[in-house]
């Protein structure tokens, strides 16, 4: 019954300029796939897309043999920034989202839920902090807690560690690749650091540059799971995915640079 | 105690030179006004029986400034029902906007002293008629703030509020309201100094008891330090009551 994600022809245009142009790929169930690019080649569109808070100019995305119209619970989005409503704590956060999944749970097991949420991600002791007290990484680690309260079934990924410090980012890193190994859900990464790309996905999908930006290359990341950090500095796999990876890059940014 | 210092005896020094001014005034240019002392002698059976009811236009200055109080209450209440909804309909919706911006542009720069023959015209009493000009006259900072307030809204919130698919309901209560409260108590504060502006002038017009029709009628009884004595009362009662708006504004700016 679990059927693909496919991007038919998707094309997404502001104005006389087309952003995505015939983005054609398809991800199948439980893969973690990453999509790398340049900053500003669409793929946050793309993904925006797939969150369905834009729509496709014209192609589409199918879902279980259906075209995707408009957000849905089953597709859970962590963004860039940790976009908490600053009003409510930690926990009000995850439960609001948890009581929109579970509309008839009670009062006390959603509070319950949202606190095991909260613990899955380590941050049991901050439930009753506000937004503003926490640290960024702490921040984005409720906007995660957030999304998996939801039960999605395909987790979206915008940029997510874009703005942490390399520490942070790290850690959390790893916290999300223990997630994914423990739930195995789908998971579409929007990224732009190619090092991430690679210790986290089963498949990168390089995007060429926009605008008419469309899949420039599908690459399967050979690495065996689970992942660890030294397979960045000792597995010969890796350093030939990368050098693969930055070389698609710098050919492209020189095209660009060319016309 | 030095804080207290420095914040309060610069203001002591500005409210005793108004004073001398005051005083220097009626003493030298203009014999009609009556000197601070005069004026404090004459207004003391009103100040110090700040309740007492001798008559209908003969009352303490707290029960008078109590009915305008009143009156304003209401008024505002009214603005505030149908400004905030108002403003929230025209930062949420361009259509709305583009059909009741240009309406309200030309509605708000008109003078309390318009509205009341008209609002006499339609309710035939005093009393609703100044209620209706209150709520007229003082709900466009309510309208304009809230507006705004709706419309400064990060987009990030709307973008949580999609996904999470929040009904229309749980929007407007988890998102749009808490998002706007800053704005709206803004509103608020400025429209609650511009109800207590018009107040007077529906009262003058009007001649009901409290605070503005006591000013007119010692006015036409010839009591000028009356007039002083209501000039100062009105004064005090909207610094009082900017101040505790202000106060619940600086709470909410923490939360």
């Amino acid at each position: 019954m679990k059927r693909p994600i496919i991007f038919s022809s998707l094309t997404k245009t502001d104005g006389a300029v087309a952003v995505v142009k015939d983005f054609n790929a398809s991800i199948l169930p439980g893969q973690f796939v990453s999509l790398l690019g340049h900053s500003g080649c669409g793929k946050s569109t793309v993904l925006s897309i797939l969150a369905g808070l834009q729509e496709a100019s014209s192609g589409g995305i199918i879902i279980d043999g259906r075209e995707i119209d408009g957000p849905a619970l089953s597709r859970a989005i962590v963004f860039q920034s940790p976009s908490l409503l600053p009003w409510l704590t930690a926990l009000e956060n995850v439960r609001l989202a948890y009581a929109q999944a579970n509309p008839k749970s009670s009062a006390r097991s959603q509070r319950d839920a949202a606190q095991q949420y909260l613990n899955m991600v380590g941050i049991g002791d901050y439930a009753h902090s506000l937004p503003s007290e926490l640290s960024q990484g702490t921040q984005q680690r409720v906007s995660i807690a957030r999304a998996f309260s939801l039960e999605p079934r395909i987790l979206l990924l915008d940029e997510p560690f874009g703005m942490l410090d390399s520490i942070t980012r790290l850690e959390l890193q790893d916290l999300l690749l223990d997630l994914w190994e423990q739930q195995r859900k789908t998971v579409v990464l929007v990224t732009h650091d190619i090092d991430e790309a690679i210790y986290l996905s089963d498949r990168i999908l390089l995007m060429t540059d926009g605008p008419e930006a469309k899949l420039g290359r599908d690459l399967t990341v050979p690495l065996p799971r689970p992942r660890d950090r030294r397979m960045a500095t000792d597995d010969p796999a890796y350093f030939q995915l990368r050098r693969e990876v930055i070389g698609f890059l710098v050919s492209h940014t020189r095209q660009f640079a060319a016309v | 105690m030095k804080k207290l210092a420095f914040n309060f005896f610069p203001s002591l020094i500005g409210i005793l030179a108004v004073f001398g001014i005051w005083a220097l005034v009626s003493a030298q240019f203009a014999p009609d006004l009556p000197s601070p002392a005069k004026t404090w002698e004459e207004s003391k059976p009103y100040v110090l029986a700040p309740f007492e009811k001798r008559g209908e236009m003969d009352q303490g200055i707290l029960r008078m400034a109590s009915y305008s109080l009143w009156r304003v209450a209401k008024g505002y209440a009214l603005a505030l029902l149908i400004g905030t909804p108002l403003g929230f309909c025209l930062g949420l919706s361009p259509l709305f906007f583009r059909m009741f911006d240009p309406v309200i542009q030309i509605l708000r720069p008109i003078s309390p002293l318009a509205w009341l023959p008209l609002g006499l015209v339609l309710f035939r009493q005093s009393e609703p008629a100044a209620h209706f000009t209150i709520a007229l006259c003082s709900m466009w900072p309510t309208v304009v703030n809230t507006m705004t307030g709706v419309r400064s809204i990060p987009q990030d919130y709307h973008n949580v509020a999609a996904v999470l698919r929040l009904s229309p309901w749980k929007r407007l209560t988890k998102v749009l309201i808490p998002a706007t409260l800053p704005y709206m108590f803004t509103g608020f504060r400025l429209s609650l100094g511009l109800a207590w502006l018009v107040i007077v002038a529906c009262e003058m017009l009007t001649g009901t008891p409290g605070v503005g029709g006591f000013l007119w009628q010692e006015y036409n009884s010839l009591i000028y330090s009356h007039i002083l004595l209501s000039i100062l009362t009105i004064g005090l009662i909207g610094y009082g009551l900017d101040r505790l708006m202000g106060l619940a504004e600086s709470r909410l700016r923490i939360a």
